[in-house]
């Protein structure tokens, strides 16, 4: 490749070479940019920090869509998010009496979920599953078990496992080996789609 | 001479329904296959163009039929 200069005395003789010159070295500057750009991939990628249902149920609808259009789809669970990965079966979690307290307060699996608003002492996710029943839109815990089977990747962040206690046979099979941050966000920076939900 | 190879039918189905069934027919085919969806879900309108349009795959026909119900038609190419 040709240098600035290289380049300038080749431009020369049409005459004034000086905002040629600039130019050149903006457009060098553009390529150089380029260069250090981040290719995005088809894929998307969810945090799933909440474990209400109103929050759960988008999320797993989003996850098994982008993997059904043939997207690689990941959700990565942390604090809240990670309730609705426990397994049913599973009541009382962790070590001591904060993170039991913790696990009493958020009762595990999508079943269990709670609304975020309209929670009517449990009526509220009653009826909200009811008229998902009557409009025939699946629950999240079949959504998580269809994107399991679509291939989207269920991922626990292990930092939260450790503070609420919640330890791997608590939460459903066929998740990833629990991540950090960092591993997170190197999964995001090549999605096309990255959300926080 | 387009000869439909499969038929999904996710009549009833809501949204992500009709989009898992046809991706789950679209595993079974193969390349050049020709799959037809039938749905209920007047939000399918928009997605399976939508679906088409992320996954690669050829949206032949969408149509609505006498019954209220959708018709779509897609040729696998991913």
């Amino acid at each position: 490749m040709a240098t600035t200069e290289e380049r300038v005395e080749q431009a020369e003789a049409p005459g004034d070479s000086a905002p040629f010159a600039d130019l050149l070295r903006r457009v060098e500057a553009l390529e150089a940019d380029q260069g250090k750009a981040v290719k995005k991939k088809n894929k998307m990628t969810i945090i799933a920090w909440g474990g209400n249902l109103d929050q759960i149920w988008p999320t797993t609808i989003l996850a098994t869509t982008a993997a059904a259009s043939g997207m690689e789809s990941s959700v990565f669970f942390t604090f809240w998010g990670l309730f609705a990965i426990v397994k049913p079966g599973v009541r009382i979690t962790g070590e001591n009496w904060m993170q039991k307290m913790m696990s009493v307060m958020n009762p595990g699996s999508a079943e269990k979920a709670k609304l975020s608003r309209y929670q009517f002492a449990g009526a509220g996710p009653a009826m909200f599953k009811k008229l998902a029943v009557d409009h025939q839109v699946a629950q999240p815990d079949e959504l998580i078990a269809l994107a399991q089977d679509l291939g989207v990747r269920l991922i626990p962040c292990q930092m939260t496992m450790d503070l609420l206690g919640l330890k791997r046979e608590d939460l459903i099979d066929g998740l990833e080996e629990p991540i950090g941050a960092a591993t997170a966000i190197l999964d995001m920076k090549d999605a096309a789609i990255s959300l926080f939900i | 001479m387009n000869v439909i190879t499969t038929t999904i039918d996710a009549r009833g189905q809501s949204c992500p329904g009709p989009l898992v069934s046809l991706a789950r027919g679209l595993k079974e085919a193969r390349q050049g296959d020709l799959l037809e969806l039938l749905a209920t879900d007047p939000g399918s309108k928009s997605d399976v163009p939508s679906w088409a349009e992320i996954s690669g795959n050829e949206l032949l026909e969408a149509e609505k039929l006498e019954d209220g119900s959708f018709r779509y038609v897609v040729r696998k190419v991913t």
